[in-house]
């Protein structure tokens, strides 16, 4: 049986629903320890094992920047244990992880993956090019194989394991030198979220102004719906950095996706295009948002936006 | 302060981009752009050695072609380039990357170290993470906002739910988002003065890296294809359309 590691960050308290659709992957392939990042306790390691993990390896890193100490103690125990393959999410901390670890051990790391699979020397991953046109099969040299795999490329599925073993990873102290967490800011999120809503509305630069985004906001609230943005719109700060869809934002599978506004540029269409009914509204008859939608309005989103707000309003 | 910022020179984005026969590796034409993505480290950089009394060099990899990439940085104001290209480099993956230039950086000698996210063609989005490891350095990615002072720098990284204030001393690799500052437009003297600054160029030989493949494409496939699609231009009543779509899939 190959050895599966899947690195796992804590979200409020809980293992995260990336971390645990990894780990259902990763019980398919082989015997799975996890790499728990968090406060951790009876609960978390329950779910867990439940998820398919036999062992964890837990780790806390206090008030320090995680990346530095989780992955030289990442290094040295991989470096004893010798799993064959090491799982984590394309996300924020992950990333820094795998860079790191990688770095040190003098391995590849195959990034933005969507799919995963044992093969007779090793291991080989799908990652979309040119926006999700083309799918790119790929391997890494050196042991373990590390690879980060996008949100939702597998969906979370509680198996029927039982409460793992749990041994404490300890990380070590990087002293002066290491970076530390001052503060945490959570920013206000309103309604439904944006990685779980089953339905979406995003806005792009087609919406002309700022203010604009209230037509967004509006369709949003009549529909129940998460509100999303283009990286567009939101480095020209219309709208904060959380609602942004795509590569470097969140990566989303609505039932309904409407895009506003959006041309589809590359980076955005690897966010939502596996969504399952995509509408999009633009002006642009050439635009390539439509090239991935059900249903493509070439028109004003100022014009059809308030129609169909009012039409809802009146129903 | 010397600030050190990493660029990229990529094929313009607003045209086709191609892969070569057999490698799989990306088209590279000699005529290539600044990533648009390294404007916001540059713009950091400059505004961070103009408060620090402090210098920009630009450290950059890959097929030097006319330069216009690395020129562009430069009429932005940065001091001096240097650009790592070497034949034995075609190919190369994040960690290799990461190598070149951490070793080129060294060579420089750096406070700070700034780089973008992730470039926009290759998009692995883990390099600064792995310069900062081959540096010893703290890493502060996803960075929103950067401060330096005191020996220190100081960012909002970044996180699902916000962002965390995160702090660290001298030494250190910043990795920022797009947004972080509003990047400068060149001018028209920043063009003229930047082409007599000095592009330094290094060969894998002047730095002592051997490149090694740690990763390779295997091969290319098709993504399967969405169907069925419908476009209408609307005249009035297309909302109607959108309407009768979500009755249909039964959310309202």
């Amino acid at each position: 049986m190959a050895s599966v590691w899947v690195f796992i960050q804590e979200d409020d308290g809980a293992p995260s629903t990336l971390g645990l659709e990894l780990l259902t992957k990763a019980r398919s392939m082989g015997d799975v320890t996890v790499v728990y990042l968090g406060t951790g306790g009876d609960e978390a390691f329950a779910t867990l094992g439940k998820f398919g993990a036999a062992k964890v390896l837990h780790a806390t890193a206090g008030d320090s920047l995680p990346s530095a100490p989780v992955a030289a103690a990442l290094a040295s125990k991989i470096e004893s244990d010798k799993p064959d393959l090491l799982l984590l999410g394309q996300a924020y901390t992950d990333r820094d992880v795998a860079g790191r670890l990688a770095a040190r051990l003098g391995v590849g790391i195959l990034s933005n993956s969507s799919d995963v699979r044992l093969v007779d020397d090793g291991v080989e991953t799908e990652h979309e090019i040119f926006g999700g046109a083309q799918i790119a099969i790929a391997t890494a040299a050196g042991s373990p194989s590390i690879v980060l795999v996008r949100p939702k490329s597998f969906a979370a599925e509680p198996g029927d394991g039982s409460a793992p073993e749990v041994e404490v990873l300890d990380l070590p102290d990087a002293g002066a030198s290491s970076a530390k967490v001052i503060a945490s800011h959570v920013e206000e999120r309103e309604g439904p979220q944006l990685g779980e809503a089953p339905i979406v509305i995003s806005g792009g630069r087609g919406l002309g102004s700022a203010e604009a985004y209230d037509l967004i906001e509006q369709l949003g609230k009549k529909l129940g719906a998460a509100t999303g943005a283009t990286r567009a719109i939101v480095d020209s700060g219309w709208v904060p950095y959380a609602k942004q869809v795509g590569q470097t934002g969140k990566t989303v599978k609505p039932d309904i996706y409407i895009a506003a506004g959006v041309s589809g540029a590359m980076q955005h269409l690897v966010g939502m295009k596996d969504s399952k009914t995509i509408i999009a509204i633009n002006k642009d008859p050439d635009a390539p948002i439509f090239s991935v939608a059900d249903l493509g309005i070439v028109g004003d989103v100022h014009k059809v936006l308030p129609k169909l707000i009012e039409a809802l309003n009146n129903r | 302060m010397k600030v050190v910022v990493c660029v990229k020179q990529i094929p313009d984005p607003a045209t086709p981009y191609k892969l070569e026969e057999g490698t799989n590796w990306l088209v590279r034409p000699s005529e290539q752009v600044l990533d648009d993505t390294d404007r916001y480290g540059v713009e950091m950089g400059l505004q961070l050695a103009q408060a620090n009394d402090g210098t920009v060099t630009l450290v950059s990899m890959g097929p030097a072609g006319n330069n216009q990439g690395v020129r562009q940085a430069l009429a932005m104001g940065a001091d001096k380039a240097v650009l790592i290209d070497d034949s034995d480099l075609r190919g190369s993956d994040a960690l290799t990357t990461a190598r070149v230039l951490a070793a080129a950086i060294k060579e420089e000698g750096f406070d700070l170290v700034i780089a973008g996210t992730e470039s926009t063609d290759g998009y692995a989005g883990v390099v600064p993470q792995m310069i900062s490891e081959l540096l010893d350095a703290p890493t502060l990615t996803f960075a929103t906002h950067v401060e330096v002072g005191d020996g220190k720098v100081t960012i909002h990284r970044q996180t699902a739910s916000g962002y965390d204030v995160v702090e660290a001393p001298l030494p250190a690799v910043v990795a920022v988002t797009a947004g972080v500052v509003e990047p400068r437009y060149p001018t028209f003297k920043g063009i003229m003065d930047a082409k007599k600054k000095t592009v330094e160029n290094k060969t894998l030989a002047d730095l002592g890296v051997t490149p090694e493949t740690t990763q390779t494409v295997e091969s290319i496939k098709n993504a399967p294809e969405r169907s069925g699609g419908k476009k209408i231009e609307d005249e009035g009543e297309a909302h109607l359309e959108i309407i009768s779509l979500l009755e249909e899939r039964k959310v309202i």
